[in-house]
């Protein structure tokens, strides 16, 4: 019963992200959404290394990993946003059409 | 962790509750401000959730990089491109948000059904508890060593790109020239002069 209530939070969270990553109009609050996301996946490995893997703990090994990774992007990707604000003079998504056909 | 049930189940609620309340401010609210003060809220209320589970190393990680770092990071990104700007509207808006919210909404109900119906082989055996940090560190060094290795290379690059990313480039050459093609200039204002913005300030 435990795993199952930690694995619907993370679910929640995870779903609040994908909604905040879609409609946000102002850059910096799309890369808030996508810590949100990244932490609801280690929400999950952390519930599965307690309740599934409680000897070996690699979750935890895991969790520690995208900790890493997400603190990377976190950088580079604010520092994308601070390079293209100062380009285009917004952080509104709808106007970043460089790539667009 | 020897916490008795009901301690446990109150604060798993509480603290679930603070994770999804803030984020849903994070994803809500107008003030983009307000979203990264209340996103560290929603980091620390998962830290205490990683408590619950048993795991105190990682949620010392969580705290030191996730509230210490990254939100530090994302407020002073926030202070450097603050500016009130209204945004325009664009046509259907309301029709994508509504139509956003029903996939979320449906990823969830499929989520949570798979996550109910699914039988999870639960083990039985006791937790790390406080030898957890010793396993991570054993699985650092021993099976885990080349990601370890991996990870701290991926750290440099990233330090390094995003100093790349961020510096302030100018090109006087392209700049200077009239008559330039306007599509291989990128409008960039000009540096502000430490000098004439001190002088204002007295």
């Amino acid at each position: 019963m435990q795993l199952q209530s930690y694995l619907l939070v993370a679910a929640a969270l995870f779903c609040i992200g994908v909604y905040g990553l879609v409609t946000s109009r102002n850059a910096v609050r799309v890369l808030m959404s996508i810590e949100l996301m990244l932490n609801a996946v280690n929400l999950n490995l952390m519930a599965f290394s307690n309740y599934v893997d409680p000897k070996e703990i690699k979750g935890q090994v895991f969790t520690t990993f995208i900790i890493a990774i997400a603190a990377a992007e976190a950088a580079v990707g604010l520092a994308i946003v601070l390079a293209i604000y100062r380009n285009r003079d917004t952080v509104d998504m709808e106007q970043f059409n460089l790539l667009k056909w | 962790m020897n916490l008795a049930e009901g301690v446990q189940l109150v604060s798993f609620g509480i603290l679930s509750a603070a994770v999804l309340l803030s984020a849903l401010g994070v994803v809500l609210l107008k003030n983009v401000v307000y979203s990264a003060f209340l996103l560290g809220g929603s980091f620390i209320s998962i830290a205490g959730l990683y408590f619950l589970l048993n795991a105190d190393f990682v949620a010392a990680a969580q705290v030191l990089v996730y509230v210490g770092a990254i939100n530090v990071l994302i407020l002073f990104a926030i202070m450097l491109v603050n500016k009130d700007e209204e945004y325009a509207e664009v046509k259907g808006s309301s029709v994508r948000q509504a139509a956003t919210a029903l996939v979320c909404l449906g990823l969830f109900a499929l989520l949570g059904t798979m996550v109910v119906s699914t039988p999870w082989a639960i083990s039985s055996e006791t937790a790390a508890g406080n030898d957890s940090i010793v396993t991570i560190g054993i699985h650092f060094f021993t099976d885990f060593l080349l990601p370890f290795e991996l990870v701290s290379v991926l750290l440099l690059m990233a330090l390094i790109g995003a100093i790349v990313l961020a510096r302030r480039e100018f090109i006087p050459e392209i700049r200077g020239v009239d008559g330039q093609d306007d599509a291989l200039m990128l409008p960039e204002r000009q540096r502000e002069m430490v000098s004439s913005s001190s002088s204002e300030m007295k």
